[in-house]
């Protein structure tokens, strides 16, 4: 028998059903949210249903211990690889206090925690990519063997601070590796109407390092374009760009009527989603029995209701804690 | 103890601290091998090695955010804008993030940056080298923004800037950057942020003020004194937040207020200085607050009529205090 794709890339059994379960969690997650959020019980979700592929592969491909990440919005498969739970997820969608990302003060999807190294981020987009950068830089002066991560939509890379991240990045040739989730949509501006450049990739030539573009929707393809990325940036050869091509399930958040979408587009889209796909490669090549796909559907259900319960009886902050922590206290 | 300019100063607390404390580098454009336009780096890139004095691109946003980024980790970046009037491309990493990321994630993560940045006119530097932009994030809770007088107080403040652990801007008069010396200690010491220093106690009027505007006024009062007026002077230091306590008993002290800046007037930080005595002084006052400030044009002209126009300089001091005294 030939060797699978994922041996082949060093990955164990356990290791593949473990990213299809984070990513299988990350989308199970997502979609209660929108129920709660239709339901009245909260506010705001802002989804990445459709995305959970790059997101799992990449962040498999990074070091859990010791590396930094600085995700976007749509991460929440790549915050969940690195340490954030259900619940915790959950916490930030009700805006409890014991929420980890802001204790409540944050809408949902700007992450941040620091036992496990996610950098806090803020709405104005792109604002995270000179801060990973930052990171890069101190790993290159204290002579540290960790990389930093980040990621953007690829509407943000039109913003300065990509321009800027990426150029101090490549000038100093620091370990940063950058990975663009190209869902094809900016809100509703599609990407000919956002990006004059062929592709995303190409821009890394003009920051002396190296660029992909990869196919989003296989985790495995996604896992080896970081790794390599990793290993490079490790051996000391610098920054990487990574475009992982994906598509948005979802609307742009939950207060976006899609309009600007054809049906019959956003169906296709769904043809080619990674959860069907990777579900599928894993039964086919005999890593997954149907009955280890029950079981593992079942516990994170379990899982999922748990967190909205625990989350939603969960009390908020005190409203005078709205006056803590503008300075070191 | 060695006499010392405002800048050598400057650079006598960067060097102190990248020797106390291996975490404090230095970012910006031409810091390194140049020493900084100014010269306020000279000779710390031979000391101390590229990567502690970093040149970096012409790329104020990333000097920003590279540097927030870094101090998130654990780093103590002190970055220098070249000109504080080129601060602006830098604004949402500063005010986004730095002023916020303690306090939007709940006090998880912190951002110990000093952002130096030479300010203010006087140098025929015309529009965009002349600026005072204080007031541009006297609104953003989570900065403080640091403007020492003298010497001495750039020492021990900015010290103290680099030791803090939220984000500081320090804004330094480039005009007093060769034009005041004083006595400065070589050993270490601090001043702290947030705290007002009366620089000339005095009876008769208050004058508060900020930056080389203590020198002018200063200067005037030593006239007046002759005159018999006895001016009390008390210097901001930290214009955000403001010491109201030193700002309240400073004008209860004499009654009669007069505030100056090189700032455009209208929403300057003497707005703010009025708003505290108004709102806590209304029974101690015996004249309305003065304001002595630039006029409300975008910024300073180039030729010497108009910039002279535009600036603050002791005799307008004088004048504005003896009308004061006199009302
Ligand atoms: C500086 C800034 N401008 C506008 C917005 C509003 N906004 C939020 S997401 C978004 C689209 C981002 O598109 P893209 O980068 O492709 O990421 P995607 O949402 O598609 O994952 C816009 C315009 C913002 N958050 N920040
Ligand atoms: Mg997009």
């Amino acid at each position: 028998m030939s060797v699978k794709r994922h041996e082949a890339l060093g990955l164990t059994d356990t290791e593949v059903i473990e990213m299809f379960k984070t990513m299988l969690l990350a989308r199970k997650i997502d979609e209660r949210m929108w129920l709660l959020n239709r339901a009245g019980k909260i506010p705001f979700v802002i989804s990445g249903q459709g995305q959970e592929a790059a997101q799992v592969g990449a962040a498999f491909a990074l070091d859990r211990t010791k590396d930094y990440i600085a995700p976007y919005y749509r991460d929440i498969g790549v915050v969940l690889t690195f340490g954030m739970t259900a619940t915790e997820l959950m916490l930030s969608a009700f805006a409890k206090a014991e929420d980890p990302n802001s204790g409540g003060r944050q809408m949902p999807g700007h992450f941040g925690q620091k036992k496990n190294r996610i950098l806090t981020g803020s709405s104005p987009v792109a604002t995270q990519v000179p801060h990973a950068v930052g990171v890069a830089l101190a790993a290159k002066m204290e002579k540290k063997d960790f990389v930093s991560f980040v990621t953007l939509g690829e509407g943000s890379t039109n913003q300065g601070d990509f321009h800027e991240g990426l150029n101090f990045a490549g000038v100093h040739q620091l370990p940063v590796i950058t990975m663009v989730e190209n869902n094809r949509y900016a809100i509703s501006v599609p990407y000919d109407k956002q990006v004059a450049s062929s592709n995303i990739s190409i821009r890394a030539k003009s920051y002396g390092m190296e660029g992909v573009t990869v196919n989003g929707n296989d985790p495995l393809e996604v896992y080896q374009a970081v790794k390599e990325a990793r290993e490079r940036a490790i051996r000391g050869d610098g920054p990487s760009l990574i475009e992982a091509v994906t598509y948005r399930l979802t609307a742009h958040s939950s207060d976006d009527d899609d309009k600007y979408r054809m049906k019959e587009e956003v169906a296709e889209a769904k043809k080619n989603d990674a959860i069907v796909s990777f579900k599928q490669y894993l039964l086919e090549s005999g890593v997954m029995t149907e009955e280890t796909l029950d079981n593992l559907t079942k516990e994170i259900d379990t899982e999922v209701n748990k967190a909205t319960d625990y989350a939603e009886k969960a009390p908020y902050a005190k409203p005078e804690d709205a006056l803590k922590f503008v300075y070191e206290e | 103890m060695p006499v010392m300019s405002y800048i050598q100063a400057v650079t006598a607390a960067l060097r102190e601290e990248m020797l106390r404390d291996e975490k404090v580098f230095i970012l910006g454009e031409d810091v390194g091998k140049k020493g900084g336009v100014f010269r306020a780096t000279e000779g710390l890139y031979d000391e101390f090695g590229e990567y502690r004095v970093l040149d970096t691109p012409l790329s104020e946003s990333a000097i920003a955010g590279v540097g927030i980024g870094a101090a998130m980790y654990g780093m103590r970046p002190v970055a220098e804008m070249q000109f504080a009037d080129f601060i602006l491309p830098a604004v949402n990493q500063i005010l986004s993030e730095a002023a916020r990321i303690r306090y939007r994630s709940n006090n998880d993560w912190n951002v110990p940056i000093t952002i130096r940045a030479p300010y203010g006119g006087g140098v025929h530097g015309a529009l965009y080298h002349s600026q005072s932009v204080e007031a541009i994030f006297a609104n953003q809770p989570g900065l403080k923004i640091v403007m020492p007088s003298t010497p001495y107080d750039v020492k021990g403040l900015l010290k103290s800037a680099i030791r803090d652990n939220d984000p500081v801007l320090f804004f330094e008069h480039k005009r007093a950057y060769r034009l005041l010396k004083e006595e400065v200690p070589d050993e270490d010491y601090t001043i702290p942020i947030g705290k007002a220093d009366v620089k000339r106690e005095g009876s008769d009027i208050t004058v508060i003020t900020y930056g080389l505007c203590v020198h002018f006024a200063l200067q005037a009062a030593e006239k007046l004194a002759q005159e018999g007026i006895d001016v009390h002077i008390l210097d901001l230091r930290t214009v955000y937040p403001l010491d109201q306590e030193a700002i309240i008993e400073a004008a209860r002290k004499t009654g009669k207020v007069l505030l100056i800046t090189e700032d455009n007037k209208e929403g300057s930080i003497l707005s703010e200085v009025a708003a505290i005595i108004a709102e806590h002084c209304l029974f101690d006052l015996d004249a309305p607050i003065q304001r002595l400030a630039g006029p409300d044009v975008p910024a300073m002209p180039y030729a010497p009529t108009m910039e002279k126009f535009f600036m603050i300089n002791p005799d307008k001091c004088e004048k504005a205090m003896r009308d004061l005294a006199e009302f």
